[in-house]
């Protein structure tokens, strides 16, 4: 297009005038919904969390207070935020992991063979992915229940059940469980997508070399698969730390504010009606992934 | 094994109230009732809540195919002022989590008397950062020389791009179109916000409020509920599952 214009005959400056107005045509149905739902409350938010904004004020918006900081600095007073952050940090730091190696394991043991039964296993791990996190967190709450599947499974194991989304020590370990259950499956595919890059050649040089299975997947696939895991880890944290609709609907966020995650206190404060408390809430999130993002860019990129 | 719970939502929506509370549960209904599907059915409304879900679903899906794709070709095949800048802002807002913008999005929607409206469910939606860099990076790889030929043979822009991209473009087409279809019919905590009154409720939104509502310890009645949710989507998977598993492993893999 560019250059169709550059070699079309006539006044240039016309033509690039109507290419501009052709390409802003093209792209204003976007920038007018974009900028109306996405961009202006995204700025709104920041702005608000310096304000006192509170529900009574929507009809009059300009007249709430200006605070500074003050929103920001009380929510790191809250012992309820300090808490939900805690929370929050905890099922990332053992959900990613835990995810990861499951994913990884289950992805290797697939490219290694049982091609036969790939459909049914595309099936079976992706499932979980597509369905609504509500429906499944119904069925959760009736396997975890002090006699519930789990424990069945576990008493047959010779393994006495905790009461899992009543108890304040396990109630966030259920809440892993079901995410990695739900979320294997997309990992498995990237994963699987990556080791699919790795060259043949590479293994089996290792393997005349007198390599064993393990030093091959530790040597060799593993730092290939780099890229890969990082884009996995990235896109579990970005998802991850956002925790709210698995407590919403299996723990309301207890016991005991167990597992109460930032989002979940953000969507309290709004129905509370501290709108400027919320929006600020949302911003140190926003900013936890925007930073545990870079760090994860940085830690995976440099070792190499 | 990623299944059982499937299994057991599946058989234990067959069991009445009596038989789930009994103690040690077996897999298998005793005797297999409809009777939780039959109250979802009648009393409960379930097809009103499916139609909105669907309705919301499609215009989203709709939405994102139309506008995504008319500002990826804008950014990938053409040159204008703002462009770089429109690029940016769009990255720039790819990793922005939905909590962040919803107190003043719901703010917004009060203002234009939105609330509890179907607009308010779809308008937020209607395009998306991600679609737009699907669209942008595999209409880039379309070689220029076939656009410049068309448009040596005398077509025009919005001819060229409804008749030569488009057809081209089916890969990432389908790709949006099932991501957005999955993160709508899933879309939890917008809908919960924005639909006040039962007759805007979306299937997860009516079956959450069921579930932690005076209903919540029916639970013949809430897996059968849960059934009814996720059996169009698991359909629709099973259906079109090596689009399903590319689509997710494409954004990945970028």
């Amino acid at each position: 297009m560019v250059t169709a214009t550059r070699l079309a005959t006539g006044p240039v400056r016309a033509r690039r005038h109507k290419q501009t107005l052709t390409a802003w045509m093209f792209a204003l149905p976007f920038v007018l919904i974009f900028g109306v739902f996405m961009l202006l409350p995204l700025l709104s938010s920041l702005a608000m969390s310096f304000t006192d904004f509170r529900s009574s004020d929507v009809q009059t918006p300009l007249a709430v207070g200006f605070v500074g900081l003050d929103q920001y600095r009380a929510l790191f007073g809250d012992p309820l935020f300090l808490r939900s952050m805690v929370n929050t940090g905890y099922f990332v730091l053992v959900g990613i992991p835990l995810t990861m190696v499951v994913a990884l394991t289950l992805a290797v043991a697939l490219n290694s063979g049982i091609t036969r039964f790939r459909t049914a296993f595309r099936v079976g791990f992706y499932t979980p992915v597509v369905t609504s996190i509500v429906a499944v967190a119904v069925v959760w709450r009736f396997i975890l229940q002090p006699d519930g599947l789990l424990n069945d499974l576990l008493k047959a194991m010779g393994v006495d059940g905790p009461d899992w989304l009543n108890s304040t020590s396990w109630s966030m370990p259920a809440l892993i469980l079901v995410a990695v259950w739900r979320n294997m499956g997309t990992l498995m595919v990237i994963f699987l997508a990556g080791l699919q890059a790795v060259p043949v050649e590479a293994q089996e040089a290792a393997m005349t070399d007198g390599a064993n299975a393990w030093q091959r997947f530790f040597r060799i696939t593993l730092p290939i698969l780099r890229p890969t895991l990082l884009l996995g880890a990235v896109l579990l944290s970005v998802a991850y730390l956002q925790l709210f609709e698995e407590s919403f609907v299996m723990t309301k966020g207890g016991p005991l504010n167990s597992t109460l995650s930032v989002t979940y206190f953000t969507y309290n404060q709004f129905g509370f009606g501290k709108y400027g408390y919320a929006s600020a809430a949302s911003y140190i999130l926003f900013v936890g992934i925007v930073l545990v993002s870079l760090v994860q860019f940085r830690a995976l990129r440099s070792r190499v | 094994m990623t299944l059982l719970p499937f299994a057991w939502m599946l058989l234990g929506s067959f069991k009445t109230q009596g038989e789930i509370l009994h103690s040690p549960n077996g897999w298998l209904p005793h005797s297999p009732t409809l009777g939780n599907y039959r109250m979802w059915f009648g009393q409960l409304q379930i097809g009103a809540y499916f139609v909105n879900s669907v309705i919301v679903a499609v215009l989203t899906v709709l939405g994102n195919l139309a506008f995504c794709s008319m500002v990826g070709y804008a950014l990938a095949k053409m040159d204008f002022p703002g462009k770089r800048l429109l690029f940016l802002m769009v990255m720039a807002t790819l990793m922005v989590p939905g909590v962040v913008t919803f107190v003043p999005l719901f703010v917004l929607v009060t203002k234009l008397g939105l609330v509890n409206t179907y607009p308010a469910l779809i308008l937020p939606f209607l395009t998306s950062p991600l679609g737009v860099f699907l669209m942008r990076q595999f209409m880039q790889e379309i070689p220029d020389s076939l656009l410049e030929a068309a448009y040596i043979d005398g077509a025009g822009t919005v001819r060229v791009f409804r008749s030569i991209v488009l057809p081209l473009c089916k890969p990432p087409l389908a790709t949006l179109a099932i991501l957005t279809f999955l993160g709508s019919w899933n879309n939890f905590l917008w809908p919960l916000v924005a639909a006040q009154s039962q007759d805007k409720y979306t299937l997860p939104v009516a079956l959450s409020l069921y579930s932690t509502g005076q209903n919540a310890t029916d639970y013949g009645l809430l897996l059968a509920g849960a059934v009814l949710v996720i059996t169009p989507i698991v359909a629709l998977f099973v259906c079109l599952q090596r689009f399903f598993t590319q689509s997710i492993a494409s954004t990945g893999i970028k």
